[in-house]
């Protein structure tokens, strides 16, 4: 608790006591109604005054004001006790939301807490000194030791280690660094000492960046939060008129028609309709709903610069995929080895049949990667990492390059020739024709056509879950859009069951496609483009919600983004929008529950059925279960 | 240009009268309060004197709810 909400406690204290103790004390008269000032102003007096105020400022109807004259108006009556006990609940209420709030705020920073407090730079005489991260030059060697946050971009320069990046991504697995690998700050390290050089300064490191951008996400107002702000505006005077009339209607009548007028009564259930009516339910928890579900899914890596995209997120219909480097690794593997039968027979004699193909794919492989060793193409170095082990230098001699066709050299002191269908050509080899969709290499062995190895951009492993999660969450239309050639995007798109497939497009066609599609879709949903954030920042910023994803250490993409996936797991889009249709759904509980408890109570108060505990309840009550909904939103992992 | 203050409001109602007073004041093109981060965004206007309007703003939100503060 912080000093102010203990002062609050303590008034609380010596005003319940005071309460007690008078309600034994039989007084009478003034001096009974003078001794009840006491509690009542030891417990309201900030209420009062703040009443006052506003009504100097020209701020009539707030909380401030409903109470004052709620218990005023009580006390005018002579009911002491219940004016005073009236303000000492809403004082409770107040002090247990204030509490209640503060705390889920601390939570949710607490999850967000990722702000290095300092870097250790060494001195002259090598002894380590801690120094304010701000005051670190580009350049500097750091040091961070296990247990320590990276404070600063940076390059290893010395050491290995394993980084926790899960504040950053959500990720539990480490991530292994040395010396050359570029480190982010925000990452713990969990092992070895690091000796980093640091590559940008503090102010535009990873961490920093990421930290204003959650900071900065509670600003961006969703439409529930603009609604709220408009009800209020609306709602509190017209509350106020209410009770005034209910207060002097009813006894007037009375008087016309020739009956008591009864004004006590009426007052007193003007009075209780006002501290029904206060707003502050719906005023608090949905902020608090909204922050806790950004504070939520940043535990999880995803960072939502807003709570309206937050709410777009919840009514995404059409999810529109970048292929490269989103569902596919952007990268170049190899995917399928295909001998040639005569290749097989002659390379495993005497061996059974599975082993012929085993023997046989390891063999043509060894042989592309040994002749296309010196080549420092991204396909040689799909076919060497392919292979795998070690490659001895010695074994390969006379490789010539020919440009646009491939590689010839001595393998072992066999001649080997790897390449494309331009290469077989002119060799005058029969090669296979009919190959499966990517880059294909042939090779040919002591002049006979030994098989082809296709390579391939690898689908990312968690691609065709993330497409069936979107569709099992309702998502209605799922569409890929690239520059490739068709036949290979409709190979793509078939393996992973997105519906459409847009090919051979262009940057430019790409906007073009969204616009269309933006067209398309109906009112009420949304299109939500998922992109790298490479050279696709102008459909990321078109589409209602661009999502960037594998954002770690790209500030191009934070920047472009509405929404951040750290890591590059495309299922976590379908995780971001169950967390925003959880965080909506418990916006609207909110204000369905709070607005239909309030007009309940609100009629049966103008009858006069409930009493001032049950007002307390409508607005003490009714906000605190709203708060303890609202703190939901936060818990994530649960959900997955 | 855009500027971020830190501020102190106890109740999520008087941060948005807080953000109506501010963006009433001269020079201030738009701000936001968030209760929960307990922060103000200002964007001020074109040639505006951040320091001066500032003060206004304060004054403003003061105005609207005695117990706020704002650290300039």
């Amino acid at each position: 608790m912080t000093k102010k909400q203990k002062k609050v406690l303590y008034r609380i204290i010596i005003a319940a006591v005071l309460l007690v103790v008078l309600h034994f004390i039989p007084i009478e008269g003034y001096l009974r109604m003078a001794l009840y000032m006491v509690p009542y102003l030891v417990i309201g007096y900030d209420i009062l005054r703040k009443a006052v105020l506003g009504i100097l400022h020209g701020e009539v109807f707030d909380e401030n004001f409903l109470m004052a004259v709620a218990t005023v108006g009580a006390i005018a009556l002579g009911d002491y006790s219940e004016g005073t006990a009236v303000m000492l609940f809403y004082q409770i209420g107040e002090l247990f939301q204030s509490v209640a709030v503060g705390k889920s705020r601390r939570n949710i920073t607490a999850l967000m807490d990722i702000r290095p407090d300092y870097a250790n730079v060494a001195d002259e005489e090598g002894n380590l000194e801690q120094v304010d991260p701000d005051d670190v030059e580009i350049g500097t060697v750091i040091v961070v030791r296990p247990g320590e946050k990276v404070p600063i971009d940076g390059v290893v320069v010395e050491g290995s280690a394993a980084l926790n990046t899960s504040a950053l991504t959500g990720e539990s697995t480490p991530r292994e660094v040395g010396v050359g690998d570029d480190i982010i700050s925000g990452c713990v390290n969990t092992s070895g000492l690091l000796k980093i050089r640091t590559t940008k300064e503090f102010g535009e490191s990873t961490v920093t960046k990421i930290l204003e951008l959650v900071e900065n996400s509670s600003m961006k107002k969703s439409r529930s939060e603009n609604f709220i702000t408009k009800f209020a505006r609306y709602y509190t005077p017209t509350v106020c008129y209410s009770a005034l009339v209910l207060a002097v209607l009813p006894p007037l009548v009375n008087l016309l028609m020739g009956n008591v007028a009864a004004w006590s009564t009426w007052v007193i259930r003007a009075l209780t309709f006002l501290v029904i009516s206060c707003p502050c339910a719906l005023v608090i928890s949905i902020p608090l709903s909204f922050f806790g579900g950004i504070g939520g899914a940043s535990a999880c890596g995803i960072l939502v610069k807003g709570s309206n995209y937050l709410e777009a997120l919840a009514q995404t219909g059409y999810v529109v995929f970048d292929k490269t480097g989103t569902l596919t690794k952007g990268v170049f593997a190899v995917t399928g080895i295909y001998p040639a039968e005569e290749f097989k027979t002659k390379m495993s004699e005497g061996a059974s049949s599975d082993d012929k193909e085993r023997i046989a794919c390891q063999e043509l492989l060894r042989y592309a990667a040994y002749a296309e060793n010196y080549s420092n193409h991204p396909i040689s170095k799909s076919l060497r990492e392919a292979y795998g082990e070690s490659i001895d230098n010695n074994r390969v001699t006379d490789v010539e390059e020919i440009s646009g066709h491939g590689v010839t050299a001595k393998v072992d002191g066999r001649q080997v020739a790897a390449g494309n269908a331009k290469l077989m050509d002119s060799l005058g080899l029969a090669y296979a024709k009919d190959t499966a969709m990517g880059t294909v290499v042939h090779i040919a062995v002591d002049g006979s056509y030994g098989g082809y190895i296709l390579i391939a951009d690898v689908i990312k492993e968690h691609s065709k879950e993330a497409i069936a999660a979107l569709k099992a969450l309702g998502v209605k239309r799922t569409v890929m859009l690239t520059g490739d050639s068709r036949a290979v995007a409709e190979q793509v798109a078939a393996q992973l069951g997105v519906d459409e497939v847009m090919s051979e497009l262009l940057p430019g066609d790409k906007v073009e496609q969204v616009e269309k599609l933006l067209r398309e879709k109906g009112a009420k949903e949304k299109l939500a483009f998922v992109g790298d954030g490479i050279n696709d920042a102008p459909v990321l910023s078109r589409a209602d919600i661009g999502i960037a994803m594998g954002a770690l250490g790209s500030d191009a993409a934070i920047e472009a983004a509405d929404i951040v996936l750290m890591d590059d797991n495309p299922v976590k889009i379908a995780l971001a929008i169950k967390i925003a249709r959880r965080c909506i759904r418990i916006v609207y509980e909110n204000i369905v529950f709070a607005l239909a408890v309030k007009a309940v109570c609100l009629i049966l108060g103008a009858v006069g059925i409930a009493n001032m505990w049950i007002a307390i309840f409508a607005d003490v009550g009714v906000m605190v279960i709203a708060v303890l909904n609202a703190i939901r939103c936060l818990r994530v992992k649960q959900t997955k | 240009m855009k500027k971020t203050y830190k501020i102190e409001v106890d109740c999520a109602a008087c941060a948005l009268k807080m953000e109506e007073a501010a963006g009433k004041v001269a020079g201030v093109a738009e701000a936001t309060v968030s209760f929960m981060t307990q922060k103000m965004k200002v964007e001020f206007e074109e040639e505006a004197d951040v320091k001066a309007v500032m003060e206004q703003v304060r004054k403003a939100c003061k105005r609207v709810e005695a117990d706020c503060e704002i650290f300039l």
